[in-house]
């Protein structure tokens, strides 16, 4: 445990003393206002912040491999990973200990929105319960989008290879469930079931249903294992 | 050699590695005592590298066994590491922290509490004598800098073994012989592996000297015994005041002299260079021989071969062999 805090502290002080971390939040704020703002420009605005929950899971899907292309790439390029790896540490301390950085890092972006929350609460009376389960859910989700560019990040010395991977796979991940329409019987199921963006849609609704949450504490979890074994493997290569 | 001394700090025991099918280190065995610096010389591709890498637990082998501390390094390998501070060749830091961050760091991954972690770091610090450049970014210290930065890290929590895969590659020459003092300084305290691929290091630096190539150990020796070992082709340096065409055939013609040579030439003086197979001590019947003729003996004087020489001996022997 100290050991993984150790790594996790390491990784959120590089964030936050580099430009990522801050480029990160800006874009992120930037653009879920734009979504927000359009969201309550209509004739009869909904005091929600759907307006922005359903979009962020796509700007996720881009952002997160960028928050962590960086934490295993870059220890493959500068060595480094060889310390890691000689110091007393398994290797499962390593991945959570850069999970849990990148997880903070994540949660610090969706921080600056509380303030068109605040916005709402101050001109209109929204409906509190949806916008704490569609944070819940932002989050879950956020964890999944981490895992798989964790993963990305293992494979390869190269910080764009890994990120562009990770994109690539949350990409299909996301438009899966498209195929539904193209697919017959148990594929129906199946796709949608694996789409990561057909689990999130409850959350922004108000309904937190723990097959959900269970996918995508699964889904991690999964993800963070591959982290793990792709790292161990390293040493039988 | 697998005799349970207590003294044995590192036990090596038939290491084999495979890279696919490729060899990097076959049968290697050795075993290092407390406090000793072991030398591992070996040209570049030699497995030094590999063997350092499988005694650090960064990859395990593909055979064999080894064992740091009485800690197998591969079922008890979070203990074996926990002895040991490793300096990999490549000095890998993180570019973007300071030297304290840095070290703060490697001594929470091991484990460290911050009591000892505070008065440690001070004390590589001043070991290291890295007291000004505390506070700076290791991304803009020079390379001579980092290594100090790299060597404080391997010795931060004390460990018994240090393993450190050539320590003075790319720093300057002062620095070089600051670096070996600081290496010799810390045997004893600890039991020092090091590695390089410069022969006079191993043989100013090293009790021990290890010799490997293709992945195999071809001697193993104090850096003195090594020469006389190789006494088997002993060399004698003569400056002979005579005919030198006349001295030449009289050298040739002692029974044991495998070769002569004749370098510099000054007025009727010349220097020759007498090899034999070292069955025996020639020097006395070339001094009587020299004395019989009644040419000048200036000069007589048995050469003892260098590391180089044994090192480019033994390899090319072995490369011959293949």
């Amino acid at each position: 445990m100290k050991n993984t805090i150790a790594i996790a502290w390491r990784e959120i002080k590089t964030y936050f003393t580099s430009p990522m971390a801050y480029i990160i939040i800006a874009v992120y704020s930037g653009l879920a206002s734009y979504y927000f703002v359009t969201s309550i420009s209509g004739v009869l605005p909904e005091a929600t912040i759907r307006g922005f929950l359903m979009p962020s899971t796509l700007i996720f899907a881009l952002l997160s491999p960028l928050i962590t292309m960086r934490l295993l790439a870059e220890e493959q390029k500068l060595g480094t990973l060889e310390l890691l790896m000689t110091a007393p540490l398994k290797e499962y301390e390593i991945i959570i200990g850069k999970f849990l950085a990148s997880l903070v890092t994540l949660i610090s972006t969706l921080l600056p929105t509380l303030y068109l929350v605040f916005l709402l609460i101050l001109f209109g009376s929204p409906d509190i319960g949806p916008i704490i389960t569609g944070y819940i859910g932002l989050i879950l989700f956020g964890m999944a989008t981490l895992a798989v560019g964790l993963f990305a990040s293992s494979l390869s010395p190269n910080q764009i290879v890994g990120a562009s991977l990770a994109m690539g796979i949350l990409i299909i991940l996301s438009v899966i469930n498209l195929a539904s329409n193209y697919v017959g019987g148990i594929f129906i199921t199946v796709v949608d079931q694996v789409s990561i963006i057909n689990h999130f849609e409850d959350f922004s609704r108000g309904v937190i249903d723990t097959h959900d949450v269970v996918y995508y504490l699964i889904f991690t979890a999964f993800l963070l294992f591959l982290a793990i074994r792709s790292l161990e493997s390293r040493r039988w290569r | 050699m697998a005799e349970s001394n207590q003294d044995i700090t590192i036990e090596v025991d038939n290491l084999t590695k495979y890279y696919g099918d490729f060899p990097a280190i076959e049968n290697i065995s050795f075993n290092v005592m407390k406090g000793e610096i072991l030398g591992f010389l070996g040209p570049n591709a030699a497995g030094k590298t590999t063997t350092m890498r499988i005694l650090t637990g960064f990859m395990p082998p593909t055979s064999g066994s080894a064992r740091i501390a009485g800690f197998d390094i591969v079922s008890d390998s979070l203990a074996a590491r926990q002895q040991i501070g490793y300096l990999p060749e490549s000095v890998p830091l993180y570019l973007d922290m300071t030297v304290e961050d840095y070290l703060d760091f490697m001594g929470k991954i091991r484990g460290m509490d911050s009591k000892r972690r505070r008065s440690r770091i001070d004390d590589v610090i001043s070991i290291c004598r890295l007291g000004e450049y505390k506070s700076s970014i290791i991304g803009k210290l020079s390379k001579g800098f980092r290594q100090r930065v790299g060597i404080s890290q391997a010795i931060l929590h004390e460990p018994q073994v240090l393993i450190l895969d050539e320590p003075t590659i790319g720093i300057d020459p002062i620095q070089v012989v600051e670096t070996r003092n600081l290496i010799k300084s810390l045997g004893g305290d600890h039991t020092v592996v090091l590695s390089s691929h410069i022969l006079p290091e191993v043989s100013a630096v090293c009790e021990r000297v290890i010799i490997i190539h293709e992945g195999q150990v071809v001697a193993v020796d104090r850096p003195d015994n090594l020469a006389s070992r190789l006494r088997g082709t002993e060399s004698i340096e003569i400056d002979i005041r005579g005919p030198v065409s006349d001295i030449m055939t009289a050298l040739r013609n002692i029974p044991g002299v495998s070769e002569v040579t004749r370098s510099t030439e000054k007025e009727d003086i010349a220097s020759y260079n007498v090899q034999s197979n070292g069955a025996e001590d020639l020097r006395e019947i070339i001094s009587g021989l020299i004395a019989q003729k009644g040419w000048g003996l200036l000069r007589l004087q048995p050469i003892n071969m260098s590391l180089e020489e044994i090192f480019l001996s033994l390899t090319t022997t072995e490369a011959e062999k293949q």
